[in-house]
This record gives C-alpha cells, sequence and structure tokens, in this order.
C-alpha cells in the first residue's frame, strides 16, 4: 500500500496549509454547538453532540447515512431549534450556506446571475468573479435549469461567496461533481480559508477527499463517535467500526505521509523538515 | 361604447393588471390548488359580510385568511397531504357558505353572480375597490419582490441570508386574500383562479426574466379581458366564462407561434 501513499501529494500540501493556518490565524469562535439533543417524532436523531468552528478553519461532520449530519448542520444554522443544548454563532456574522438539495422551479425564468443576486444584490461585473473564482463563469447568462449539477454546486458556491462569508457552512458541497472537478473544489474550500479567512463547517460522506482538505473530523452516527484531527480519527476504534476497513484505508492514504506530528490532544505539532515535497 | 360595458372592460383590466404578478407566483410557488381553496371559501366572505354588516369584500378577506390560518394548523397534524386538507377546506368551505346563505332569508344575494362572476354588472364603487384593492396589492407585491423571490427558490436558504420567511409567506397570502376579493365580482368565485394561473402560465414560454413574466402575465390577462368581453358582446355568451376562455386560447396560441427562446 505504501507506494500508492505516494503518489499522493495533495494530502502533504493541504496537511501543511493547514498547520500553517494554524499558525498564523487567532482562533476566533464563530459557531458553538454544545450538548444539543435533537429528536424528530421521538426519534432521537443528536444525542449530546458538540463542536466549534473558528475563524479560518474547516470542520467536517462525517458518517453514514441517517447520522444526522445534515440534521446538525441545519441546527447549527439556526434553521431547526435543538430539544436542549446551546447554539452559539458570532453575532451578526455573514453566513454562506450551500443547501445539499436545490430544484428551481422550470416555472421560473431565471438566469445564474439572477439567482446568484438573490441573496446579495450584486453588480454583474461583482457576479462574473464570484463565478470566475469557482469556475463557472461560462454560466452567467444560462438558465439555472439548465446546467449541471457540478455547476450548480459551483453556482452556489459563489452565490455564498458573495455574501463575503465569515461562516461557510456546505452540505454535501461536491455532489454531482465529476471526480476531477471534485479535486478542483475541494482545492478550492481549502482556499478559500486562507484567502478569505472564514470558518467553514462541511457536511460529507466523500470520506478520502474530505480528509485532504480538512483539520477537524466529527464522526456522527447520531452522537459524536470520535473528533479530532483526520490522522488521529482514522486510529479511533470508533471509527472503525462506523466504516470499516475501507474507511479506514481512504484516511490512511492521505495521511500516512506525515510533514507534521500530534501532541496528546491531537493538535498539529510542526516538524522539522517540512518541504519534503515541491 | 355603453356605460356598463365600459365598466365592465376598466374592472376587468384592474383584476387582470393585478391578478398578472401574483399568478406568476402563484405558479411559482406551486399554490394553484391553494388558491382554488381560498376563492372557494369566498362565499362564505359574503355571507360573513351580510351577518357583520361589513363590506363582503373585506367579508372575503377575513374569511381566505381564516382559511388560510385552519390549512396552517391542519399542516401540523403529519399523515395527510397538504392537496387532501386543501380540497377538504376547499368544499367544505363552499357548502358551509352555500348553507349559511341558506339561513339568511332577509338577504337577497345574486348566487350565480358570485360563482360566475357578473363583469357587466361592475357598478363605480366596485371600480373604486378594484383599482383601490388591486393597484395596492401589485404596490405591495412590489415591495415583497426580492424576499418572495428568494425564498420561492429555496427557503431555507433564503432565511439562512436573513430573511423573515414567516412574515413574507403570510403577506403573500394576504395578497393571494386580497385579489380573490377584488376579482371575485369579474369571474366569479369558481373561476378566479384561472384568471390567476392561465395568463401567467401563457407568459411562460416568452419570459426571460421574472419580471418580464409577470408583466407578460399583466398583458395576456388584460387582452383575455378585451377579448372575452369582446365575444360576449358578439355572440352573447355569458361575459366571465368568455374571459377564461379567451385567455386559455391565449395560453393555447402560445404553443403555436414559436418562442424566441434561449433554451
Amino acid at each position: 500500500m505504501s507506494n500508492r501513499i505516494e503518489e499522493l501529494p495533495r494530502a502533504e500540501m493541504a496537511a501543511r496549509t493547514i498547520s500553517e493556518a494554524r499558525r498564523t490565524m487567532p482562533a476566533e469562535p464563530l459557531l458553538t454547538v454544545e450538548n444539543v439533543n435533537l429528536a424528530i417524532r421521538g426519534n432521537p436523531i443528536l444525542r449530546d453532540v458538540s463542536f466549534r468552528v473558528t475563524a479560518g478553519e474547516i470542520v467536517a461532520l462525517i458518517g453514514p447515512n441517517g447520522a444526522g449530519k445534515s440534521t446538525l448542520a441545519r441546527v447549527a444554522l439556526g434553521l431547526m431549534r435543538a430539544d436542549s443544548g446551546r447554539v452559539w454563532r458570532k453575532p451578526g456574522a455573514r453566513v454562506g450556506y450551500m443547501p445539499q438539495r436545490l430544484v428551481v422551479d422550470d416555472a421560473l425564468p431565471l438566469s445564474v446571475r439572477r439567482f446568484v443576486t438573490l441573496g446579495t444584490p450584486a453588480s454583474r461585473e461583482q457576479v462574473r468573479e464570484a463565478l470566475v473564482e469557482v469556475g463557472a463563469a461560462h454560466t452567467l447568462d444560462a438558465p439555472v435549469q439548465a446546467i449541471s449539477g457540478g455547476e450548480l454546486q459551483r453556482v452556489l458556491l459563489a452565490r455564498a461567496l458573495l455574501r463575503e462569508p465569515e461562516l461557510l457552512v456546505l452540505d454535501e458541497p461536491i455532489q454531482g461533481v465529476d471526480v476531477n472537478g471534485q479535486y478542483e473544489l475541494y482545492d478550492l474550500i481549502s482556499g478559500l480559508r486562507q484567502r478569505r479567512g472564514c470558518g467553514i463547517l462541511m457536511v460529507s460522506h466523500e470520506l478520502h477527499l474530505v480528509m485532504a482538505a480538512t483539520d477537524h473530523v466529527l464522526c456522527l452516527n447520531r452522537h459524536v463517535c470520535c473528533s479530532g484531527h483526520p490522522d488521529h480519527v482514522a486510529r479511533d476504534p470508533a471509527y472503525l467500526e462506523l466504516f470499516g476497513l475501507d474507511g479506514a484505508r481512504h484516511l490512511a492514504i492521505y495521511h500516512h505521509h506525515h510533514n507534521h506530528r500530534h501532541d496528546l490532544h491531537g493538535a498539529v505539532v510542526e516538524s522539522a523538515e517540512d518541504g519534503a515535497h515541491g | 361604447m355603453d356605460d356598463f360595458l365600459l365598466r365592465a372592460l376598466l374592472g376587468g383590466l384592474g383584476v387582470a393588471l393585478a391578478a398578472g404578478p401574483l399568478g406568476t407566483f402563484i405558479i411559482w410557488r406551486r399554490m394553484a390548488y391553494f388558491g382554488d381553496t381560498l376563492a372557494h371559501s369566498g362565499l362564505l366572505g359574503v355571507v360573513l359580510g351580510a351577518v357583520l354588516h361589513i363590506n363582503p369584500q373585506l367579508g372575503v378577506v377575513l374569511t381566505c385568511l381564516l382559511v388560510a390560518l385552519a390549512l396552517v394548523l391542519l399542516q401540523r397534524q403529519r399523515g395527510l397531504a397538504t392537496d387532501t386538507l386543501l380540497g377538504i377546506l376547499a368544499h367544505a368551505t363552499l357548502s358551509l357558505g352555500l348553507v349559511a346563505l341558506a339561513f339568511l332569508e332577509t338577504v337577497r344575494v345574486d348566487l350565480v353572480g358570485y360563482l360566475f362572476g357578473d363583469i357587466l354588472a361592475i357598478n363605480v364603487s366596485d371600480l373604486y375597490w378594484i383599482w383601490g384593492g388591486g393597484l395596492l396589492a401589485l404596490a405591495a407585491l412590489a415591495g415583497l419582490w426580492r424576499p418572495l423571490l428568494a425564498i420561492t427558490v429555496h427557503e431555507e436558504l433564503a432565511r439562512v441570508e436573513g430573511v423573515a420567511v414567516f412574515p413574507v409567506r403570510l403577506a403573500f397570502m394576504l395578497l393571494i386574500a386580497l385579489v380573490i376579493a377584488v376579482a371575485m365580482k369579474v369571474v366569479g368565485i369558481l373561476l378566479i383562479t384561472s384568471l390567476l394561473i392561465i395568463p401567467a402560465a401563457a407568459a411562460r414560454r416568452f419570459a426571460h426574466s421574472p419580471e418580464g413574466m409577470a408583466a407578460l402575465a399583466s398583458l395576456f390577462g388584460s387582452a383575455a379581458v378585451g377579448l372575452g368581453l369582446w365575444a360576449s358582446l358578439r355572440w352573447d355568451t355569458p361575459a366571465g366564462p368568455s374571459v377564461v376562455i379567451a385567455a386559455t386560447t391565449l395560453f393555447a396560441l402560445g404553443f403555436v407561434v414559436p418562442a424566441k427562446s434561449r433554451r
């Protein structure tokens, strides 16, 4: 397995930028979720869930279907009320949101440009810039129903970015995007927190990709099974139980080749030989 | 042109202008059956107006709001789909209206007029109601336009972006109730929805923006009123239904005319 690992310098890159981010960004909390419980029709969906997102940090929620990932994201956004516990968002923080599913009715004639400005008034040039940033500039004047699923994901991201968000909540941001596009989009997302310094909460089930661009993983199965840096989570027995060996290998592929170590709490400790790749 | 015909034309145009943009939202939000249900409760509103000694239009607005509220409460219980609930409310309120009418022995109500409209009997005070209510509805819709469009596309995304969803939805329901009250005299309770959705549906193929579709819907609705009245005069047909048939003809013609579409 080890030769496969070395073919993938991307992970290193991500890991290093994370450590840079950790070093340079002050840890200003944007979102705090404490001991949240939620049941829907008597069915417990979230049990005693806590986490936080700080500026410049990417937190990923992973877990099997029905684990409550999207529900947790919606609770964090204030779209759903928890039965108990505390949800705090930085007062006045601009929030960008990318919902999991969005279908615009065919009866509504709406161009991508108009769609993007529904949340934030912006000039045509500003919209174009936002679309260029996500690689969807060519869709500017297309009807929003006529673009592909992958293009729609990018357009949704552009709409969120146009708000100049401090906190970005992305629910399955790469669904419907082809494999090359997935890497591109993850690079873009992981680049965002450096360029813009925003905190990102991301829901995904694409394990291997999530791990490449994440600072903190929350492994959810109605409760938090395990959490921490991807490396740390990958070795957790609870994670192995949830995702099996296959899932574990995905993590291993991306994080075997270290350029940093962890202290006892899972935080990143810089290692001396940091320039292993070009 | 006879006076009554001029009043009919003015009344019809007033309704068509307001119904167009509102109808586009009813289509986009898939609320056609909701509008129909509110309209069905209109007769109950007329009776309520007579009992409370208030203007029948005001009675209609009040009843529509009560029905909308009842729907919201009923939707809280799960297990029955909204269209089922709407079907129950529509026919229950219409029947309730008919039964209540039978109890009002002292009040003479032109039942057929309320059910199918009596556009040729529009008087000057009706015109004030139609144009006043219609312009008010249009102005309010213009003010609501942006947030309403945002919640129509995706309610939760709009909420995260700062739209106060509940007040906007409530205001939209109020506008539907207002336009129903205003349009009742022209096409009647049973045909009001057609004036809301047919011109808007006809406009879809030719529109490239939400605002363009709304404007076209008003235009098509106005044309339908003119054509319908003309046909009614020419062939001595009932005026309200003739307007609806004219609108439907325009809608059908839209499929024949090649749309200058970007899609």
